[in-house]
């Protein structure tokens, strides 16, 4: 039985989104990387349940086109 | 078959003589007289069986090899009468620290046994050298077992009843038949050669430094592991305390190395010193370079041969896997050849050891090769989350988990096994049908101690006839306390388990019947489908 909910769940999108860029600003690629490997495990702890993030990351790889989206190509 | 000239000797045994007659005739031959070897010549000789041991050198070598004996280990180690001269010389230990950088506090520490009141601690270290030379002695005790050193097995070709060996000695070369081959011949297994089977898995492109030093002074036995130290920079670093004032101190080195520099005194002694500190004295017991590999064979079990130990499976030594995993098999299998050999049990029986001892295997590797890829991360993103999880586990305790220097090896259980008995009761905890039996006094003794060796039911008050075949253990008998099993096993007044003689639970009742009694012990002997 699918855990994930994907269906919009999140008041103040344009907030949250807002706040993922900017955490951004001025790192290179390796520092980037590396602040979204902190977040995804804060958010896997808080989240609590290996199921609902086994399916996220399927969600997250099922997606396809990521190549293409990529600057560097 | 005598020495070779680059493998350092501990102990000469001295080449067992030609037997030179022909045609001779064994039940069990195992090829192999490493620490699995010899194990499982203990095992089954110390059931009866006659059993020939073939080794191919006449010595028991030193070098750098495992050190890390894990408390199930042990456990099966006392259950073969070994337990007590290993742990003796071991030096015990539960506790591993885990730094990063030049902190000198840790960022994760774990206990390897958190569950206390047990016989055995989470792990002694002790050199290999000093387990396969107790071992060796408490098999040349035997009289059914013969230890033959210095023979080299240079052909094997099984058939449906046998295996016909042909065998290398320094006085010519004979031939034997056995019943039954047990191939222990360690990772490049001949015999897996000979029967041209694979062994398929990873390489990792990683270089090791083992320094074994001497040196005085009372450090505590623990496991001390370092990410990215100020004497390793960007590589990590291991310091463990053995027997005899002897130290291993391990460093990854990375891939693209001139190995015979590293391994040269003049460079390992800075990179020692480095780690010790300043004006600490220590002498050089032994330095060497490793890789690893994991790998697996597909199958353990083929007709009247079977593999066991590093010839089956190949881990990482980060986690302590590599004997202890080969220790496991020999646990697994013996009973069940045992059981075999005196014509109790269907030959199908051993399809049971493919399983389980697979399933050990498959943990191990897993364990293994995730530990590794922690430690040597291989790609961008892999390292960005290595690098997260120890950037975090400083201030965040929910991240220190995640550290992973190596899961050190604790027992597998088979949850699925064909020889398990499914729970028809309600349990709340206690051991479930596939896991070992867990340890706790018992009337001055222990628990494990009175577990073991044959098919035990161990009861909270038994009731009426004692079932056959099985020797019944009764907590309720005697007047001594017993609270702390009733809590482990969650035991409740007349309720029983089943356990098999290797001490894993094969069936649990709460109100037991002869006949779901006798149905459980058909099912764990592999005599029901
Ligand atoms: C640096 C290092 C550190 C390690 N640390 C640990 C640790 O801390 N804990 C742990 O559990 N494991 C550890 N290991 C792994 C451990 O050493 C091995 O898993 C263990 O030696 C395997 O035992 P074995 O009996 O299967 O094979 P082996 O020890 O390799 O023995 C095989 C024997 O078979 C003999 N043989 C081979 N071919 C023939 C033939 N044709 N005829 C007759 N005899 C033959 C060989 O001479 C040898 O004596 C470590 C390994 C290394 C290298």
């Amino acid at each position: 039985m699918s855990k994930l909910i994907v269906t919009p769940n999140l008041p103040a999108v344009d907030d949250v989104y807002q706040w993922l860029v900017d955490a951004h600003v001025g790192l290179s690629d390796a520092e980037s990387m590396r602040l979204n490997a902190r977040l995804i495990l804060l958010l896997a702890n808080a989240i609590g349940d290996p199921q609902v993030i086994r399916e996220a990351i399927d969600h997250a790889t099922s997606i396809r086109g990521l190549e293409s989206s990529s600057p560097c190509t | 078959m005598a020495t070779q000239t680059d493998i350092p000797v501990w102990r000469e045994i001295g080449e067992a003589p030609h037997p030179g007659v022909a045609g001779e005739k064994a039940t069990v031959a195992i090829v192999g007289g490493g620490p699995v070897g010899l194990a499982m010549a203990i095992e089954l000789g110390s059931l009866g069986h006659r059993v020939l041991l073939l080794n191919r050198f006449d010595f028991i070598s030193a070098g750098s090899k495992a050190i890390c004996f894990s408390k199930r280990t042990l456990d099966i180690f006392d259950r073969l009468g070994v337990g007590d001269p290993i742990v003796n010389k071991g030096v015990s230990w539960n506790v591993g620290k885990v730094f990063w950088g030049a902190s000198e506090d840790p960022v994760y520490h774990f206990d390897i046994l958190p569950v206390k009141d047990q016989k055995r601690p989470g792990f002694i270290n002790i050199q290999q050298y000093y387990v396969e030379e107790l071992l060796f002695e408490a098999a040349s005790k035997l009289s059914f077992v013969d230890l033959r050193f210095g023979h080299n097995v240079v052909a094997v070709e099984p058939d449906a009843t046998g295996v016909d060996l042909k065998v290398e000695t320094s006085e010519g070369t004979y031939e034997i038949r056995a019943d039954w081959l047990i191939a222990c011949d360690g990772s490049r297994s001949p015999v897996r050669a000979m029967l041209g089977l694979e062994f398929d898995g990873r390489v990792f492109e990683d270089n090791f430094l083992i320094a074994d030093i001497k040196m005085e002074g009372d450090h505590p036995p623990e496991r001390k592991f370092w990410f990215d130290p100020p004497f390793n920079p960007g590589q990590s670093a291991l310091m463990h305390k053995q027997p005899d004032n002897v130290w291993r101190l391990d460093f990854q080195l990375g891939w693209n190395i001139d190995r015979e520099a590293e391994v040269a005194p003049e460079n390992v002694e800075p990179r020692v010193r480095a780690l010790l500190g300043p004006g600490v004295p220590f002498s050089q017991e032994w330095y060497s370079i490793y890789t690893f590999q994991c790998r697996r064979m597909e199958h353990f079990l083929h007709g009247r041969v079977m593999f066991a130990g590093d010839s089956a499976h190949l881990v990482s030594p980060f986690g302590a896997r590599g004997c202890n995993g080969g220790i496991a098999d020999v646990d697994n299998l013996g009973w069940k050849l045992n059981l075999v050999l005196r014509g109790e049990a269907p030959e199908s029986l051993l399809q049971t050891y493919d399983y389980e001892a697979i399933a050990t295997a498959d943990e191990n590797i897993q364990n293994s090769t995730r530990s590794t890829d922690f430690m040597t991360p291989k790609s961008e993103a892999s390292k960005a989350f290595r690098d997260a999880v120890l950037e975090l586990s400083r201030d965040h305790p929910f991240a220190r988990p995640f550290v992973n220097s190596g899961r050190l090896s604790t027992a597998v259980s088979y949850p699925n096994s064909p020889l398990n008995t499914a729970d028809v009761d309600l349990w709340a905890g206690g051991i479930k049908p596939g896991s070992p039996a867990l340890d706790a006094p018992l009337g001055g003794r222990w628990l494990l101690e009175m577990l073991g060796n044959w098919f035990v039911l161990l009861a909270d008050g038994w009731q009426g006839p004692e079932p056959e075949d099985v020797d019944v253990v009764d907590i309720a008998f005697g007047n001594s306390n017993v609270d702390l099993i009733r809590d482990r096993y969650d035991f409740s007044p007349g309720s029983a388990y089943l356990i098999r003689p290797d001490q894993y639970v094969a069936a649990r009742f709460r109100k037991p019947t002869l006949e779901a009694i006798t149905q459980a012990l058909q099912r764990a002997q592999g005599r029901q489908p």
